[in-house]
């Protein structure tokens, strides 16, 4: 029972990181560029909050195959496919859990507005040392929000991992395809337990963040 | 304002198309064991065909469906892919007594999508490939007679970290078909008028026969399509379809 919740978090701790150093320049470009079709390219980071996840599954089915990248890339390790792998999972669950990071991080860039940016620009900062110095810290709130979301959305992925992932235990049963079991197989006393604790960790995980960022809000002011 | 007055009109309209199916007549909800899914198509075309009757055809594993069974889901039939979960069914008061039987009897096929694969017990010992799809053995009945006919060829162990497990048979059947599995096990209905790939149609002595039974729920216990879709199941058209899937039958 131990595996699939160890297994979860892990997955979840890496997609996080990965979503925030990848979500960091794409939710920058999108805040600070001038670009018509930025848009387009947001509307497509949020695709995922609205898609079925059959259809991210259904087209990460085909893409991670031996047809698609994902065996072009699994070929350089020996592997004809990326379905069924961690790695494959890794990458589901960055695409999907992509939006909810994104998103703050992208209104905590856009609320910071020009001003900090030209009074740094007129101290002599450069560009780095701006986002490092001032943009970073400033946008703190929306960090913790994104990679609150990003850790508890990829927590509670089911479809994608259900039709990629093959149900291996240790390496791709996950906890939510773990419970689907339990009740598959009328399993009710460990379903409850596992879901009873998901509903206690995503009820305390949401109230911090909210507490948080209260605080955080307040210590700005 | 008069425009702060809605009328009833298309809210009743509403009500009525949401209500409407459950008042409609003669029509029989039917949980399928995934494997069976082509033919219990097939047969519901005929039995609306011959007796008017149509039919709501919802497919998942034996098991995903025997849960939602013991939940009072709405299913009037269940055609299971096994005989133990109809048996349940009976002793948890959830079906009909007496109204269980044989109507199919499975066979296990190991599949590959590419053709011209020499396929056989010893393509299984040779181990040439990375993934063999499985069907979920704790839920699907055909998967756990593919991991029978593993054990009882030596290779469980030795193989076990290959298998990927499908929710559900189709899903082993799918794994296979998009090439990220090389081999699956997979029931022979499923193939039966695709002639993509290579099969290697499983012994029967190497697992215990897959009795599939269906069992008039109770919720179709006094209805009349319901009991006549049982009485079809048995019937002579119903029962060449069943063995044009490559099913067995019981005399």
């Amino acid at each position: 029972m131990w595996q699939p919740i160890w297994l979860t978090l892990q997955l979840a701790f890496l997609t996080t990181v990965l979503l925030l150093l990848l979500g960091t320049p794409l939710a920058y470009w999108l805040a600070r560029s001038r670009r018509r079709w930025k848009e387009a390219v947001a509307a497509v980071v949020a695709l995922p909050l609205v898609l079925p996840p059959t259809v991210l599954g259904l087209y990460l089915l085909l893409a991670l195959g031996p047809n698609g990248p994902g065996g072009w890339i699994g070929g350089w390790f020996g592997l004809r496919t990326l379905a069924f792998t961690f790695p494959g999972l890794v990458i589901a669950s960055v695409i999907s859990s992509m939006p909810f990071v994104v998103q703050p991080l992208r209104n905590a860039f856009e609320a910071i507005g020009e001003r900090p940016l030209e009074v740094a620009a007129t101290l002599r900062a450069s560009p780095l040392d701006t986002f490092f110095s001032v943009v970073l810290p400033l946008a703190r709130p929306g960090y913790l929000t994104g990679a609150v979301l990003g850790f508890a959305h990829t927590m509670g992925e089911f479809g994608v991992v259900l039709m990629i992932g093959g149900n291996i235990p240790g390496r791709t049963k996950v906890l939510s395809v773990a419970i689907y079991d339990y009740v598959e197989t009328l399993q009710w006393r460990e379903a409850n337990l596992l879901a009873g604790g998901m509903m206690v960790l995503s009820f305390a995980v949401i109230l911090s963040m909210m507490v948080l960022e209260k605080r955080l809000g307040r210590l700005r002011g | 304002m008069p425009s702060s007055k809605p009328s009833l009109g298309p809210l009743l309209t509403l009500a009525a198309m949401l209500f409407s199916p459950w008042s409609e007549a003669g029509e029989v909800m039917v949980a399928v064991a995934a494997n069976f899914t082509d033919a219990a198509r097939e047969i519901a075309a005929a039995f609306k065909a011959d007796t008017g009757h149509s039919t709501l055809l919802s497919f998942g594993s034996s098991g995903q469906l025997h849960a939602q069974i013991t939940q009072q889901a709405p299913f009037q039939v269940f055609l299971s892919a096994d005989q133990a979960r109809p048996v349940r069914a009976e002793a948890g008061g959830f079906a009909v007594p007496g109204s269980r039987f044989t109507y199919a009897v499975g066979k296990l096929v190991l599949w590959s999508a590419q053709a011209g694969v020499d396929l056989d017990a010893d393509t299984l010992a040779m181990g040439d490939f990375q993934r063999l799809a499985i069907a979920n053995p704790t839920t699907a009945p055909y998967g756990a007679a593919a991991v029978q006919v593993l054990e009882n060829l030596g290779l469980y162990q030795s193989l076990a970290p290959r298998l990927v497990q499908g929710n559900s048979i189709s899903q082993a059947y799918q794994f296979v078909d998009t090439g990220n599995a090389e081999l699956g096990f997979v029931s022979l209905a499923q193939l039966t008028g695709k002639d993509a790939g290579a099969q290697w149609v499983v012994p029967e002595d190497l697992y215990s026969p897959i009795l599939q039974d269906a069992v008039l729920l109770q919720s179709g216990a006094d209805d009349e399509a319901a009991r006549a879709f049982m009485a079809y199941l048995q019937g002579p058209q119903a029962r060449a379809i069943i063995e044009h899937y490559g099913y067995g039958v019981v005399e």
